[in-house]
């Protein structure tokens, strides 16, 4: 195992125009660390339409020219600058976006997975390439032909992971792969994301879905309003989460139907509102003055990342 | 022919019939409501006896309830008779049909012209949004769409024929003769200017559209996407945005037919080029009223036919929606 | 730490809040002053003076002076001035017209579809004609400008009210208050009208520099106001006699200055936009 990808610090923000012009700063991603390694699945959670989408956006640097990004990035030890993003994006570095809708609605399926070659040679084999991995995902040749709408949303997932495969990539950035799919279908999509994992790529995957998260990757990043606030070992996520070092993220297990469906009071802040000092004291159990004021750095505990002052131990 | 195709053609063809009669009573109960007096408008002030005045009066039907008259106006039009112009003294349709013609060739020159650059301009400054070249283009279309068109004309008119003396001033035929001796030279001098008017009129708006439109289709989640597996730059423009762009753009240009039916009148009348437009701004002003009931009539399917285009490109080309068709025929 | 505070900006003294208040008071003082001067300039400046007459632009006449010596810089002030008196009028007339088409539409689906079918034929003739058939059924003059442009210019504003109020309506609150048996009248104080004010407010701001426009045009095409009026229209009309004599400035600057002022009525407009709608500013 090695480190395919470290992001260290990175924080992304924006200023927004409100009603009457006033400006306001928007922070979607603060202080983020991790790492993602080959054979390894890194889940990132967190609530849903919280920009998550922008972690993904960052690394391939595609993000909007207003965005205001801190931080740095290391692609194999190598800073990842602009240039070297756009160097490993589509390539080295793939992805696998959310929806039907980041299919071009006026192109066909087989044109937008191929991609633009100049080179007619080079062309030709991409195109085989893509046959044979769009028969391994059980995509018919009608498929190369359709437009976007004519895709079903089980097809359309298949269509955006085979897209990705295409150059051989050795990271793929997963965004959301599961919501709006019947059951069958996410199972499949989570083998093929597993399988991809045992072939050595390394992925980061994207999602507000817990059971998402747990199925398929081996550790899990957990964010809370644009925090990273405890990086874990999915196995942990068993018994009573004994092993979970931070309160947010034991609660969250902890109020999940089959474990002891304990629901915690408060709820989230929103994000034009994160509070001063830890960004979870507001609903806290465990907080102390600290908390109000200061924000905790991230500390390793074990193979743990915890961004808390008094992590909890094993038992309640 | 598919059902959806005969159901296309039976809804145009009903909303076209529906619409002119509606804008020919409209048109007509409008012109009745003035107070222009058709009798004096045919005798120009010529002095006849009360007796060949009453003859006259009954022939145009001054004295009638306005639904008999409304009703003699709508079965002489279904019978295609549109009567006699009151200033040339021959039929309406003579005199549309003469100067549509030359109307139109100004008219489609002048669309093709504005939709070619003004497609290119708006292409260029969305690719480049914010930057210097982006902010000139802008500049250029909030000038041209903030400027009154008979003015540009005007300027033009200054520049190339009174300054540089490149082309006579006041090329026009007079008002009151229908056909004219104009070699083929001649009205290609004659439509140079207007048509160079008219497109730099005709520009801004297409190009304004077609820069946001690309603006908007840049931002997209599938450009992002795009993006995302490495397209960039012009390529990706190419291959990801220009057609999403041209359809929208293509139907807009379509819909500006009012506009550019506007344009020519005020244009046509700068520079006395001898077209329908001039004709329609002469009968009103001369009080003729057949000829201005006809030239509003042949207007409005000019602006009809530009809509049925836009539609029919909306309808066939845009494959989201053909394959509707497919599943209607299944 | 929060970063959601307001902070004011070193580097750029003005945000772009201050920035569109300060473009829009500004281009407002243009165009009052404007207006305004119609009343405070002395017009003993037009009588002829056929010792100054077609002089080219100095720093005494600086637009010129036409055939009877009048300076084409007074003369351009007061021809604004009527644009704009004669734009603000047909404004009022069209938002009324608007507002009342707009609201009429929610009543039912046999007046929305009568209401559609008015925008319709209006919409199917070339503006300017229908204009000059408007005018000509008023009589022409002061009377037949106003209420030509006037009656024309309403269909934007109607149109994007009646889209509005149907989305509106299909809310869950205003369904919510249905149910609840609130009155129409109540709802549509408590949650129409808040919502298509501001639709209103920018839609009657961009309508005047396209009535502007419409006056001068008709104005030029000789069925506007009476040929001894100062209106733009018409001294564009009066210099066409003149211009192959090559005094270019008795249509450059009235023109030119015609342009300022439809393009200060949309920059306002805009900028409005901007300030009511934050979501047009960020791209």
């Amino acid at each position: 195992m090695s480190k395919l990808l470290e992001v260290d610090k990175l924080s992304i923000s924006f200023s927004q125009y409100v009603k009457g012009l006033e400006q306001r700063e928007l922070k979607v991603i603060s202080d983020l660390t991790m790492d993602v390694n080959d054979h390894e699945i890194l889940a990132v959670l967190g609530s849903s339409g919280s920009g998550k989408s922008l972690l993904a956006h960052a690394i391939l640097g595609i993000l909007p020219l207003n965005a205001k990004v801190s931080g740095s990035m290391k692609y194999k030890g190598e800073e990842l600058t602009e240039e070297l993003k756009e160097e490993l994006r589509g390539k080295k570095i793939s992805f696998i976006p959310q929806s039907v809708n980041n299919l071009n609605p006026l192109m066909k399926v087989k044109e937008q997975a191929i991609g633009y070659i100049e080179d007619e040679s080079e062309k030709e084999k991409i195109q085989k390439k893509q046959r044979e991995i769009f028969k391994q995902y059980d995509l018919s040749e009608e498929v190369d032909e359709m437009y976007p709408f004519q895709l079903s949303g089980g097809m359309a997932r298949k269509v955006l992971i085979s897209t990705a495969l295409l150059n051989d990539p050795e990271i793929i950035i997963a965004d959301e792969p599961t919501p709006g799919l019947d059951e069958k279908s996410v199972e499949e999509t989570i083998n093929n994301l597993v399988e991809l994992k045992e072939n050595g790529i390394g992925m980061i995957l994207i999602t507000h879905d817990i059971y998402t998260a747990i199925n398929t990757s081996d550790r899990i990043a957990i964010l809370y309003l644009g925090y990273v606030i405890e990086i874990t070992e999915t196995k942990n996520f068993s018994g009573h989460g004994e092993n979970l070092l931070h309160p947010y993220t034991r609660s969250l297990y902890q109020a999940l139907p089959e474990n002891d469906f304990k629901l915690t009071e408060g709820h989230q802040p929103s994000y034009l509102n994160i509070p001063k000092g830890c960004p979870y004291h507001e609903n806290c159990p465990n907080k102390t003055d600290k908390c109000d004021n200061i924000l905790p750095e991230l500390k390793t505990i074990g193979n743990t990342i915890v961004r808390c002052f008094n992590p909890l131990d094993g038992g309640d | 022919m598919n059902n959806k195709t005969k159901k296309f053609i039976r809804n145009k063809a009903i909303h076209f019939i529906v619409l002119m009669f509606a804008v020919a009573i409209f048109s007509f109960i409008l012109l009745e409501l003035s107070p222009i007096d058709p009798v004096n408008a045919y005798l120009k002030q010529a002095v006849v006896s009360p007796e060949q005045r009453l003859i006259l009066e009954q022939y145009w039907g001054v004295n009638q309830p306005l639904t008999t008259k409304v009703w003699g106006w709508l079965s002489n039009l279904l019978q295609g008779n549109l009567g006699n112009s009151l200033i040339y003294r021959v039929p309406v349709v003579d005199v549309i049909v003469e100067r549509f013609k030359a109307s139109f060739v100004l008219m489609i020159i002048s669309w093709i012209i504005s939709g070619f650059i003004g497609f290119g301009l708006g292409i260029v400054a969305g690719k480049n949004k914010g930057g210097w070249i982006d902010k000139i283009i802008k500049l250029y279309c909030y000038i041209l769409q903030s400027a009154p068109s008979f003015w540009i004309g005007l300027v033009i008119l200054i520049i190339f024929s009174v300054e540089l003396g490149w082309f006579p001033i006041g090329l026009g035929v007079p008002i009151g003769t229908v056909s004219t001796d104009a070699t083929i030279w001649q009205w290609i001098a004659r439509l140079v200017l207007p048509t160079l008017t008219l497109s730099l009129v005709g520009v801004a708006p297409i190009a304004m559209y077609t820069r946001n439109e690309l603006v908007n289709v840049l931002s997209s989640e599938y450009i992002l996407f795009a993006r995302a597996r490495g397209e960039s730059g012009w390529p990706l423009i190419e291959r990801q945005a220009l057609r999403n762009v041209l359809l929208p753009a293509l139907t807009l240009q379509f819909q500006n037919f009012s506009e550019l039916f506007g344009g020519a009148v005020l244009v046509e009348q700068v520079f006395s080029y001898p077209g329908i437009g001039q004709t329609a701004v002469a009968a009103g002003l001369q009080s003729d009223v057949p000829l201005l009931l006809g030239i509003v009539l042949i207007s409005a399917v000019f602006v009809f036919v530009g809509n049925l285009m836009a539609d029919i490109l909306y309808y066939f080309v845009d494959p989201r929606i053909r394959e509707n068709e497919n599943l209607d025929r299944n | 730490m929060t970063e959601t505070n307001k902070k004011p900006n070193v580097l750029i003294p003005l945000n772009l809040r201050t920035k569109t208040l300060l473009i829009i008071v500004i281009s407002a003082l243009i165009l009052v002053s404007v207006f305004l001067s119609n009343f405070l300039i002395d017009s003993s400046s037009l009588t002829s003076n056929f010792l100054n007459y077609n002089q080219a632009p100095s720093l005494e006449h600086i637009f010129g002076t036409d055939w009877m010596g009048r300076d084409m810089f007074t003369r351009t002030i007061l021809g604004l001035g009527i644009s704009i008196g004669v734009g603000a009028f047909a404004s009022v007339i069209s938002t009324i017209v608007a507002i009342l088409l707009g609201v009429l539409s929610s009543v039912n689906v046999v007046v929305d579809e009568f209401v559609a079918a008015v925008i319709d034929l209006f919409g199917s003739i070339p503006h300017i004609l229908l204009i000059i058939l408007v005018s000509l059924a008023f009589g022409g003059g002061y009377y037949g400008v106003i209420m030509a442009v006037g009656l024309t210019h309403w269909t934007p504003l109607a149109r994007i009210l009646r889209a509005e109020i149907k989305k509106i309506k299909t809310t869950e609150y205003v369904k919510l208050a249905n149910e609840l048996g609130k009155s129409k009248l109540w709802i549509a104080k408590k949650h129409i009208l808040p919502l298509i004010i501001s639709q209103i407010i920018v839609g009657v701001i961009l309508m005047f520099p396209h009535a502007i426009m419409h006056e001068a045009s008709i104005s030029f095409l000789g069925f506007g106001l009476p040929p001894h009026e100062p209106a733009i229209g018409i001294i564009l009309s009066e210099s066409m006699k003149y211009l192959s004599m090559g005094y270019w400035w008795l249509a450059f600057y009235p023109g030119l200055s015609l342009l300022i002022l439809v393009l200060l009525f949309d920059v306002i407009g805009e900028n409005v936009h901007k300030l009511l709608d934050p979501t047009s500013a960020q791209a």
